[in-house]
């Protein structure tokens, strides 16, 4: 009894020491036991929230699993204990277990209300891209600059994860999370997402931005992140709303860059995206 | 145990007992034993039908790629376990329960409404059937998830008005069910047996059958505006015809919300017998304990967003569904508090129904725990739809609900046999479920904060070591709770007799009848005394 119920006292204690080993990313998925701080301000304040929560869990864990597990030592029939029937109520003490959770959650509640006022402001924002989910991939839409492309699951992944494929997934780098066109994106920039969806309900989410939001046809939603300016990189995440037979095969790649990197690539993007919907001479068309 | 009166009268009246025979006693059966029996059968058979499909979800999860089945089949096998599970299992066998207890536990000799309980039971056999033969049908199984949100639900292939059918049935059995719950408590207690006498596990199913009663037509209600949308051209959900998808999830939710409760509160109930029982004490502060169950119920109608944070809300529901959940954490704290209470200054004994309840204590407030951390809105953008969820809903129902069952029929089966099983099988029983539970689901918790959202065939190669685990621990417990139905088995067949009260801590007006119980049991009222000995919670 009691080493089943300290078990999971030391897997959270066991959690807690991997917050000092954060970065390290090994091959092997052992380390992977806590949330991503990520590269946001909103997904590092996501962070705080939910390992301010998580040690509130884990004092009153301690709390009340240490008394039951006293008692459960303590108070044996066969080590001889007399029960003491005539405990049965005592309002005092149940006036005090009640008013401090109240305050323990009115405490939580003020600094989760602050992040969630942050992340619905969705002002200033310096760049919109629309979002649109469908059976089974992404569109990327740069409405102000007129770039538009299709991001789908990258092809020998796709291959790989057909039943009875033969292909080692560890043999693929970057299995189920890269994509043919990933969405690139300044860092240091406000940029919104308008996130809808073709078909069926799907949910945009990259974990080291810290949001998602739901892909819901006929609906447009909004959604915000700024990467950090010296966080440059590339960014994956998942479809996180079942839509269907391919829902495990619709990842996100997100390649942040730095801004002027960004606008090199934009110019030449909207260049290329323009000469291939130019008008073409009968020869080359066929072979499009 | 020398029984008074009661014994007596119950000698005598077994001379009279017309037990039929043969098929008609089940297919015409009106005796609250036998139907509940039969509800406990048909739930055990279903967690085994529910069971073989986690199985198929966790042999596919085991490693990465795809190994066994189609994604298609995968997501039908995830759709079809939460509805086995939810409305096959865990729903009919509290029904099971309280069929069998709620007479026993307020001195009524049967159910109120006898022929209404066959009809209710005998319409689950044939919605189950319609459910599980949705695999054979052209397009295969119903695979959106147990939510059925459309527009997904639409492009469900044949199975689609079987699944919706077999949903409405089994809703109508559990509004059937719990009419009667309702009326048996509110008229058949015996004189003298108040509503605050009443003990806590006829509290938790009176409480479960109001909101039964309040949501099913819900959930009804919003299956049948899916159906339309499918084969008679209304939009309800369809956003090109002017529809919205999003309120089927609201609508959805509104039921949704309530029906977890329903399958925990008679939990709570289970578990407010037990810990006194073996704990040789009264339960510590009974009436907080009735206000608590309440408050949840109430509390549960006004929660329901909280399960469709990522929709795109207006800030002012998200902080007001971020607060009416976190309340729950409230009166849910006092029972945890009340029931650590009832074991401080006890004097316990670790008999296998006691066993289960403290595993519930533990493991259901961790699921608890990972509840309060999912009511905090923004952490919920990262755990929404990941396995942390998973983890957190298997916490609550597996050691929460399941556990909590076992517990019961435990803590029962001497009483229903007049027979005691085998304690020490039953022990090892505990163990493994207990032990492969946690290897089991709490390397679901890392998964989910890592990244692998919920509901995929495959995944990226970095969870494969958890999710290794995590299968291993489900085969171990999925072939672990095969133990169950051989120790039912063995102790039916040829288990020792047991005494009238079986447990030496155990109160209640059940443990006042003899063992084994006559087919007929209070056909005249528990007499005053009688009941002040029982009542003593």
């Amino acid at each position: 009894m009691i080493r089943k119920a300290l078990a999971p006292i030391a897997a959270l204690a066991a959690v807690s020491s991997l917050f000092f080993s954060q970065g390290a990313h090994a091959e092997s998925g052992w380390h992977l036991l806590n949330m991503r701080q990520g590269v946001t301000e909103i997904s590092r304040e996501i962070y705080s929230l939910h390992m301010l929560i998580f040690w509130v869990c884990v004092v009153i864990g301690i709390v009340v699993f240490s008394v039951m597990i006293w008692s459960i030592v303590t108070f044996r029939k066969s080590k001889g204990a007399v029960p003491d029937t005539t405990m049965v109520h005592n309002t005092k003490v149940e006036i005090v277990w009640t008013a401090i959770p109240v305050a323990i959650l009115v405490a939580m509640a003020v600094p989760a209300a602050k992040t969630l006022v942050q992340i619905e402001d969705t002002r200033n924002t310096e760049l919109t891209i629309k979002v649109t989910g469908f059976q089974w991939g992404w569109q990327y839409d740069y409405l102000e600059n007129g770039v538009r492309f299709f991001s789908r699951l990258e092809r020998k992944a796709d291959a790989a994860r057909q039943l009875g494929s033969g292909v080692d997934p560890n043999s693929i780098p970057n299995y189920l999370l890269d994509v043919d066109n990933p969405l690139v994106v300044p860092a240091g920039t406000k940029v919104r997402l308008l996130i809808t969806a073709a078909d069926v309900i799907h949910a945009w989410w990259v974990p080291d931005f810290g949001m998602k939001k739901d892909a819901i046809p006929g609906f447009v939603n909004e959604m915000w992140f700024n990467v950090d300016e010296d966080k440059t990189g590339v960014y994956r995440g998942q479809c996180t709303e079942l839509c269907g037979r391919d829902h495990a095969f619709m990842p996100i790649v997100v390649d942040v860059r730095s801004k002027d990197d960004f606008q090199t690539w934009l110019k030449a993007t909207a260049e290329a995206q323009k000469q291939a919907a130019a008008p073409q001479p009968a020869a080359t068309a066929n072979a499009g | 145990m020398a029984q008074h009166s009661p014994a007596a009268a119950h000698a005598h009246d077994d001379h009279h007992d017309h037990k039929p025979h043969g098929w008609r006693r089940w297919v015409f059966a009106t005796n609250h034993k036998d139907i509940g029996t039969m509800y406990l059968v048909f739930a055990g058979l279903m967690f085994f039908i529910g069971g073989i499909m986690a199985m198929v979800i966790r042999l596919e999860l085991f490693k990465p790629g795809m190994q066994f089945v189609d994604p298609m089949f995968f997501n039908s096998m995830t759709t079809m376990h939460a509805l086995f599970m939810i409305f096959g299992a865990v729903m009919p066998a509290w029904t099971g329960l309280a069929n069998w207890q709620i007479p026993l536990q307020i001195g009524a000799p049967d159910m109120a409404l006898p022929r209404l309980n066959n009809f209710s039971f005998w319409i689950l056999p044939f919605a189950s059937a319609i459910l599980l033969l949705t695999l054979l049908v052209p397009g295969g199984g119903p695979a959106g998830g147990w939510t059925l949100y459309p527009p997904l639900a639409l492009q469900t292939a044949d199975a689609f008005p079987m699944t919706i059918f077999a949903i409405h049935l089994m809703g109508a059995s559990s509004i059937l069910g719990s009419i009667n719950v309702i009326v048996t408590i509110m008229n058949m207690r015996a004189p003298g047996l108040s509503l605050l006498r009443m003990p806590l596990f006829v509290w938790s199913w009176l409480i479960t059958a109001y909101l039964l009663i309040a949501v099913m037509p819900v959930l009804a209600g919003a299956v049948t505006m899916l159906l339309t949308d499918h084969y008679f051209g209304t939009t309800f959900f369809t956003a090109a015809g002017g529809g919205d998808p999003v309120m089927y999830q609201h609508i959805f939710w509104f039921f949704g919300h309530p029906e977890v409760y329903i399958l925990i509160l008679p939990a709570f109930g289970v578990v407010s017998e037990v810990i006194p029982a073996f704990a040789r004490k009264p339960i510590f502060g009974y009436e907080a304990m009735v206000y608590a169950i309440a408050s949840i119920a109430f509390l549960s109608f006004i929660v329901w967003a909280h399960h469709m944070f990522t929709v795109g809300m207006p800030l002012a529901g998200q902080l007001f569904f971020m607060l009416s959940t976190m309340l729950i954490a409230i009166p849910t704290g006092v029972k945890v508090f009340n029931w650590s209470a009832t074991m401080w200054k006890s004097s316990m004994t670790f008999e296998p129904p006691m066993l289960f309840a403290l595993a519930f204590l533990f493991l259901f407030t961790i699921g608890g725990f990972s509840g309060l951390m999912l009511a905090v809105t923004p952490a919920d953008f990262q755990y929404h739809d990941t396995y942390f969820v998973v983890a957190h809903f298997h916490y609550v129902l597996v050691p929460g609900a399941v556990f909590s069952i076992l517990a019961a029929v435990y803590y029962w089966l001497p009483k229903w046999t007049g027979k005691m099983y085998d304690q020490k099988l039953a022990k090892v029983h505990f163990w493994l479920s207990a032990i492969f539970v946690n290897v089991l689901f709490f390397p679901q918790h890392f998964l989910g904060l890592a990244g692998m959202p919920r509901r995929i065939p495959d995944y990226a190669t970095q969870f494969t070591d958890w999710n290794m685990i995590s299968s291993l621990g489900a085969f171990g417990f999925g072939l672990s709770q095969l133990l169950f139905p051989y120790i039912i088995w063995k102790c039916v067949r040829s288990g020792a007799p047991a005494p009238a009260r079986a447990w030496e801590g155990a109160h209640g007006l059940e443990w006042e009848l003899p063992s084994p119980l006559p087919y007929h049991t209070w056909e005249t009222p528990p007499s005053a005394a009688v009941i002040a000995r029982g009542a003593e919670h």
